[in-house]
C-alpha cells in the first residue's frame, strides 16, 4: 500500500528533542551539516557519531528506523565507496591487479565519504522524525521573514507549502481508495506492456484530479468564509518561543562545532 | 448450486494495518463467517469496528495477515489468476462510489468492469443495458457524461458499474450514505431487484438501522474488531441494551416497544419494523376483545 511509505515520516512524541523549537532544530541541522564536513579525522568523526547517537537516544527514535532510512541510499553509498576506493592515490599501494589499484589513502577516503553520507542522512531524518511538517514550515516562515522586506511573499509560500503537506496524506489515501475501487472492477495495473500500463492509470488519474480540484475549491471557499486575506496583520495561535531548552541545544551544537574544529586543527 | 453450501467463507481472519511500524493497528481479529447464495446480509457496527476492512478481504483487495477467505471452497489467494477472477464474481461497491467515475459517458463507465473480464461486442452492450436497467438509468442517460448527473444518479451509475460484472456476491459499503429519502429507497430497491433476479448473496454495510431492519434477512454486528452478534434481525434487535452499549442505535419502534414493556405492558421484544409492530398491536387488541 502507498500508505506504508514511511520515509522521513514524523514520529509523534514528547521528548526534549520533540519539544525543541523547530527553528532551533533547523538551525542546528545546518550547524551539524557543517560539522560533518569538517570532521575529517577519526577522533572528530567519533565525536559527531556520539552526538548523533545521543540525540537519537534522547528522541527515543528506534535505531531500526534510522537504518531503514538509510536503505534507499544504499546504491548511492556503495557507488561513492567504490569510486573513492579506486580513484584516490596516495599512501602505500596495497593492491595492484589489472586496472585496479588500491592505496591506503583510498580506503581512508572511501571510509570517510561513506560515513559522511550516512551521518548526513541520519541527521536529516532525525529532524523530520521529530518535527511535524507543519512545524517545519512554520519555522521556515519565521526564519525567512526578514525577506518580506524585499517583497518576497514568504507567508504565501509557507501557506502553500503547508497546504501541500497537509494534503499529501489525504491524496495518498484517496489514491489508495481509487486504486482499490478500480481493482474491484477488474482493473489490472501490474501486467501488460508499458503503454497498456500507462493507459491503466487513466481510471485512477481522472477521479484523482476531479477530487483534488473539488477539494481545492472547497478549501478556498472555507478559507474565504473565515476571512483569510493573506499574511498581513495575521497573528498566530501557537507563537514559537525559544526556551532554556533551545539555549542549551544551541550551546551543545556550538560546542560540537568548536570541538571538531579544534581536533581538526591538531590533526587528531 | 445447493443453496445451503456457502459461497464465501471466512476462516480465522485477522488483519493488522501497518504491521511492524509505530502505527500498527489490529483492524479485525479471528473472524469466522460464511455467506450463502440468496442471502441479504446487513453488516453493522460502530465507526472503526472493521467493517470496511472485512469486506475488502472478501474479494481479495486486502491480503489477510492470517486466516483464509474461501470462494466456493477455494482459497482466493491460491494463485494470481484466481484472485483476479474472484474480483469479478464478488462485486464490491465502495463508499461514495460516485467519486470513482472517470469515463466520458455513463455507458463506457459501466462497461469498464465487464470489459476487464474480457467481454465485448453485443454481449457487453447487453450487460451494460441490463445493469443500467437494474438501477433505473434510462438509455438517454447512458450517453451523457457521468459528471453531469445528480448525486443520486451518479451513485446508481457507479453501482451499475459493479452489477454489470454480474457478480454472485454483491457487497456494498454504505450504499445509501448521503442520499435523500427518495434516493435511499430507490437504491435499496435496485439492490433487492438484483439480488432476486440473480439469487445473489448481498452484503450491505450500513449505519441506518431502520434500513437494515426493513430489508435484511440476516444481521452481523461487529464490535472491537470481532463479530459480536450474528442472526436474524429479530434475534439481534432483542438485545437492544447491548447494541446501545456498543454505540449502535436500534429501530425506533423497537425502542418504543421496550419502553412500553418497561411500563408493564405485555408486548413482544422482537419487533423491529413498523408494519410488523402494527400487526402485533392489532393482534393484541383483538386478543383483548375476545
Ligand atoms: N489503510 C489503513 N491503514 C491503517 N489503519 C486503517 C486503515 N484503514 C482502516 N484502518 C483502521 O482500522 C480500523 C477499522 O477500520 P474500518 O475502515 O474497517 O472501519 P469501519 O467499521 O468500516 O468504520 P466506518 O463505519 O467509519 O466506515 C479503524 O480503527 C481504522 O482506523
Ligand atoms: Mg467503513
Amino acid at each position: 500500500m502507498l500508505k506504508d511509505i514511511t520515509l522521513g515520516q514524523y514520529f509523534p512524541g514528547k521528548t526534549v528533542v520533540h519539544r525543541m523549537d523547530p527553528r532551533t532544530k533547523l538551525l542546528l541541522l545546518i550547524v551539524y551539516l557543517v560539522t560533518v564536513f569538517l570532521a575529517s579525522t577519526y577522533a572528530s568523526a567519533a565525536l559527531v557519531i556520539i552526538f548523533l547517537v545521543t540525540v537519537t537516544w534522547l528522541a527515543r527514535i528506534p535505531f531500526k528506523s534510522m537504518v531503514k532510512g538509510l536503505k534507499p541510499m544504499l546504491i548511492f553509498i556503495l557507488f561513492t565507496a567504490v569510486l573513492n576506493l579506486f580513484y584516490t592515490k596516495g599512501g602505500t599501494l596495497l593492491l595492484d591487479w589489472w586496472i585496479f589499484h588500491i592505496y591506503t589513502e583510498g580506503i581512508k577516503t572511501a571510509f570517510f565519504m561513506v560515513l559522511r553520507i550516512m551521518l548526513l542522512v541520519c541527521g536529516t531524518f532525525l529532524l523530520t522524525y521529530t518535527t511535524s511538517p507543519i512545524a517545519l514550515t512554520d519555522a521556515l516562515e519565521r526564519l525567512l521573514s526578514p525577506l518580506k522586506k524585499i517583497h518576497v511573499p514568504v507567508h504565501e509560500l509557507a501557506m502553500m507549502m503547508s497546504i501541500a503537506l497537509r494534503f499529501i496524506p489525504t491524496l495518498i489515501e484517496e489514491t489508495d481508495k481509487i486504486i482499490s475501487a478500480q481493482k474491484a472492477r477488474g482493473a489490472d495495473f501490474e501486467t501488460g506492456s508499458l503503454i497498456r500500463r500507462a493507459k491503466a492509470l487513466i481510471p485512477i488519474l481522472v477521479p484523482l484530479f476531479v477530487s483534488a480540484f473539488r477539494r481545492a475549491d472547497e478549501l478556498a471557499t472555507a478559507m474565504e468564509c473565515r476571512c483569510y486575506h493573506g499574511g498581513e496583520g495575521r497573528t498566530r495561535m501557537k507563537v514559537l518561543r525559544f526556551t532554556r531548552l533551545d539555549l542549551f541545544a544551541f550551546f551543545a551544537g556550538g560546542l560540537l562545532l568548536a570541538a571538531v574544529i579544534v581536533l581538526r586543527h591538531f590533526g587528531l | 448450486m445447493d443453496p445451503t453450501t456457502p459461497i464465501i467463507e471466512v476462516k480465522n481472519l485477522t488483519h493488522v494495518y501497518s504491521a511492524g511500524t509505530p502505527f500498527e493497528h489490529v483492524a479485525i481479529k479471528d473472524i469466522d463467517l460464511s455467506f450463502r447464495p440468496g442471502e441479504l446480509v446487513g453488516l453493522i457496527g460502530h465507526t472503526g469496528s472493521g467493517k470496511s476492512t472485512l469486506i475488502q478481504h472478501l474479494n481479495g483487495l486486502l491480503k489477510p495477515t492470517s486466516g483464509q477467505v474461501l470462494f466456493k471452497g477455494e482459497n482466493i489467494w491460491k494463485d494470481k489468476k484466481f484472485t483476479h477472477s474472484v474480483r469479478g464474481k464478488v462485486g464490491l461497491v465502495f463508499q461514495y462510489p460516485e467519486y470513482q467515475l472517470f469515463e466520458e459517458t455513463c455507458w463506457k463507465d459501466i462497461a469498464f468492469g465487464p470489459k476487464n473480464q474480457g467481454i465485448s461486442g453485443d454481449e457487453l452492450d447487453a450487460r451494460v443495458r441490463r445493469a443500467a436497467g437494474f438501477v433505473g438509468i434510462g438509455d438517454d442517460l447512458l450517453e451523457k457524461s457521468p459528471f453531469d448527473l445528480s448525486g443520486g444518479q451518479k451513485r446508481r451509475v457507479a453501482i451499475a458499474g459493479v452489477i454489470a460484472m454480474e457478480p454472485d456476491v454483491l457487497i456494498l459499503d454504505e450504499p445509501t450514505a448521503g442520499l435523500d429519502a427518495a434516493g435511499r429507497d430507490s437504491v435499496l430497491e435496485n439492490i433487492r431487484a438484483y439480488q432476486r433476479a440473480q439469487n445473489a448473496a448481498v452484503i450491505m454495510v450500513s449505519h441506518a438501522m431502520e434500513e437494515v431492519a426493513a430489508i435484511c434477512s440476516r444481521l452481523i454486528v461487529m464490535n472491537h474488531a470481532g463479530v459480536a452478534m450474528d442472526g436474524t434481525p429479530a434475534e439481534v434487535f432483542v438485545h437492544s441494551e447491548e447494541l446501545t452499549e456498543m454505540g449502535l442505535s436500534v429501530p425506533q419502534v423497537t425502542t418504543v416497544f421496550r419502553l412500553l414493556r418497561e411500563r408493564g405492558i405485555d408486548l413482544p421484544a422482537d419487533v423491529y419494523t413498523v408494519p410488523y409492530a402494527l400487526a402485533r398491536l392489532a393482534e393484541r387488541k383483538e386478543g383483548r376483545r375476545c
